[in-house]
């Protein structure tokens, strides 16, 4: 038998499955009931199960700055985190707004700029920011879609309480383990899946498929021809790029197999060179093309910028989508989502500290062991301090970075991030999570998947869930209604 | 002004170049005191794949070589009528903000040379003056040479090596102009020199744009502000934004160029 309570609760924090009290939440009911009819040791088999399975099909994820580790598996635990259908429902509508919000934003700053003119927004937020490419002025891509594909960063903190940490309208990684874990979970436990009802997210690279050739360029005729760019073998999500492209059956290309022949730009076949209508690319925009912006880049595509703008090829996400990214301009996003919907937003975001702002900066530092504090252009939870959790010289030595460049940072309070337990050797633990639902744009609407990536920190009491730093992952369940 | 413009521009490389580009930025548009009566363009060893408008409103053709040339020609030849006027350019139009105009690029960075200059300017409450005294001192400091080290000079270096072509006087004009409040930007085209008819290279010079006034010409390197014998054909923030050629090509083959220009009053 499972005992999955008392658990060893932390106390101030949101508990998924058991929320604040000991009995299950309504969505966990019957997983509940399931799981104390297991057995411990038999589940802790299944997870090495799991991850033997992970292994063989290849799921591994670089992580920079471990030179041991090239090539790591991302933990994967077995107990899954469960949405309610009504829950869901709130949360794929603060989505879609948002995501309709932000590429009516980058329709806006490339071109007139009315929220400028307005006054919602400080022309420095656009001007001091390396994200913004004049290149995309004036420029519209094919089908007026901005962003995708996007990866909205949430995190929960009560029964009714999301909030977004980060956009991700640039190339969001992880949706080949939302769709890996929900596999290995249907693989290793039908049983449940046919006791609970499961949104299913086995669709998404047929979604995706059908998004990206909805945004086809001018010059494509008949059945459009999809690639997925990466910049190699080397890259730590490369796994997923080859992935999805074997999904959605898309070619994998790296620049050097992409020239410009006739217009477009073409990749070599064994029949010649054979034009591209959407190019999900996964290289960076500073990468993407050496004769317009990094001129040393050897990833990109010579001239794709060019055949681009001339209506030649459409680029997922565009380029210059990158400055939704930047923590600076999320603490303006309630302006955002307001300015171009008319609306409130429905999902929170989190109070900003811009320490560029003298009076921000002084509340910052005085307030340096309370709060989280980021680099403005800064991802993958490098560089960033977690004042409850760092050591005195820890906090020091992120004051003296600071100080030095205020203008790089910002800061937010520590969150009460919600947990969701996870198998241990002594039975079931609360961790910190958070997830990251993925959403795909095109003209014809917003598909959010029903699910995502949970990601979660393995070790007790940590707030950071970043594979790259050593966080794990979970099957998502939406239920039906 | 009616000019003739004949421009040609030839590559030769010693081994076949499997691949290449080049991105041109030569056709000028008719605007105010300037019409374009005709203008073609003709490549040699290589193919337009596309034409666009970049942010700038320039035309831009990108050509590809024909697979494994060893000499590529680009040729423009066009009617140009213009107009003198005394400069003014006219008020920014299009979606570009001001700011970006301000902005430093490599090119313009500013450097302990530049922030003596900066300091040395004498401002005064009319724009125009401080501009043309600003282009006098450039020229003062950087007198006209051809024997420059490296054709893409920052304004920095531009002051350190104390003498450079007219991209270079434009580049630290811009810097400077961008450091004093004008929003500022790089010229290439076509200068008809009443001595003679064949010219040595291509022509470039900076606009400022002054209160009231919108963007207004500096021929650094001539003391003066563009007239009727000046074809205006591309802009950008620094020679990278508005080059007349620049490319990128595969292998290991040296580059020689040649250029050959004719401006002439019709």
């Amino acid at each position: 038998m499972c005992t999955f309570g008392p658990m060893a609760k932390l106390p101030d924090f949101f508990d998924e499955m058991y929320g604040r009290g000991t009995e299950p939440r309504a969505p966990y009911e019957a997983y509940a009931k399931w799981f104390g009819g297991e057995n411990n040791a038999r589940l802790l088999e299944k997870s090495a199960e799991a991850e033997a399975l992970f292994r063989l099909i290849g799921v591994t994820f670089n992580v920079y700055g471990d030179p041991d580790a090239s090539e790591r598996l991302i933990p994967f635990d077995l107990v899954p985190r469960i949405i309610a259908a009504q829950e869901w429902a709130k949360v794929a509508r603060g989505i879609e707004q948002r995501v309709r919000a932000l590429n009516a934003f980058l329709h806006d700053i490339y071109h007139r700029q009315e929220i400028v003119r307005a006054g919602r927004l400080p022309a420095e937020m656009l001007a001091l920011n390396d994200a913004f490419l004049p290149e995309m002025i004036g420029m519209s891509p094919p089908g007026g879609i901005y962003t995708h594909i996007v990866g909205t960063d949430l995190v929960r903190t009560d029964d009714n309480e999301f909030y977004v940490l980060e956009d991700n309208a640039r190339t969001p990684s992880g949706v080949s383990y939302m769709l890996e874990n929900r596999e290995t979970m249907l693989h290793m436990f039908p049983e449940l899946f046919s006791k609970i009802r499961v949104q299913p997210v086995s669709q998404y690279p047929r979604s995706l498929r059908r998004s990206l050739s909805g945004c086809v360029p001018d010059a494509c005729s008949g059945r459009p021809t999809l690639a997925v760019l990466t910049p190699g073998i080397h890259n730590s999500a490369y796994y997923e790029h080859a992935f999805l492209a074997d999904q959605m059956s898309a070619e994998l290309v790296e620049g050097h197999d992409l020239r410009v022949v006739d217009g477009r730009v073409a990749m070599r076949t064994t029949q010649g060179y054979h034009p591209i209508d959407v190019l999900y690319r996964r290289v960076d925009d500073d990468f993407l093309d050496p004769l317009t912006f990094n001129p040393d880049s050897m990833l990109g595509v010579p001239g794709i910028m060019d055949v681009y703008r001339a209506g030649g090829i459409t680029i997922a996400n565009a380029p210059g989508t990158g400055i939704a990214d930047d923590k600076a301009i999320y603490s303006y996003m309630p302006d955002i989502v307001e300015f171009y919907t008319g609306e409130k937003a429905i999902l929170n975001n989190v109070p900003t500290h811009r320490c560029s702002e003298p009076d921000a900066l002084k509340y910052v530092l005085d307030n340096l062991a309370e709060l989280v504090v980021k680099e403005v252009h800064g991802s993958g939870g490098y560089g960033m301090l977690v004042g409850p959790a760092a050591s005195k010289k820890e906090i020091s030595d992120f004051r003296k970075k600071l100080e030095s460049n205020p203008d790089n940072y910002i800061a937010q309070p520590t969150l009460a991030l919600s947990t969701v337990p996870i198998l241990t050797e002594a039975g079931l633990a609360p961790r910190h999570v958070d997830l990251r639902p993925f959403v795909l744009v095109s003209p014809q609407g917003i598909e959010v998947t029903p699910g995502g990536l949970t990601r979660v920190a393995l070790s007790e009491g940590s707030l950071v869930v970043n594979s790259s730093q050593g966080g794990g992952t979970k099957d998502t369940w939406v239920l039906e209604e | 002004m009616r000019l003739t413009v004949s421009h040609r521009t030839h590559y030769t490389y010693d081994a076949p170049v499997p691949y290449g580009l080049q991105q041109i930025r030569l056709r000028p548009k008719s605007r105010p005191g300037q019409i374009v009566e005709d203008w073609a363009i003709d490549v040699v060893g290589g193919q337009v794949e596309v034409t666009f408008e970049d942010e700038h409103a320039n035309t831009v053709d990108l050509v590809s070589f024909a697979p494994n040339q060893t000499e590529i020609q680009i040729t423009c030849r066009g009617t140009v009528d213009v107009e003198n006027m005394a400069g003014v350019v006219g008020h920014q139009s299009g979606y570009v903000p001001m700011w970006l105009f301000q902005r430093s690029t490599a090119l313009t960075k500013t450097g302990p040379l530049v922030q003596s200059l900066i300091d040395d300017v004498t401002r005064s409450d009319n724009a125009l003056e401080t501009l043309h005294g600003l282009s006098d001192q450039i020229l003062n400091r950087v007198p006209y040479s051809t024997a420059q080290s490296s054709s893409e000079l920052s304004a920095e270096d531009v002051l350190r090596e104390g003498r450079g072509v007219c991209q270079d006087h434009a580049h630290v004009f811009i810097t400077v102009a961008r450091a004093l409040g004008f929003p500022a930007r790089y010229v290439s085209g076509y200068l008809m020199m009443d001595d003679r008819a064949e010219q040595d290279a291509s022509h470039a010079w900076a606009e400022a744009n002054l209160p009231g006034l919108g963007w207004v010409g500096f021929d650094i390197s001539n003391g003066i502000s563009p007239d009727g014998r000046y074809v205006r054909v591309a802009t950008g923030l620094d020679y990278r934004g508005a080059a007349p050629i620049s490319g990128m090509r595969y292998g290991n083959a040296v580059e020689d160029m040649t250029v050959s220009l004719q401006v002439q009053q019709q």
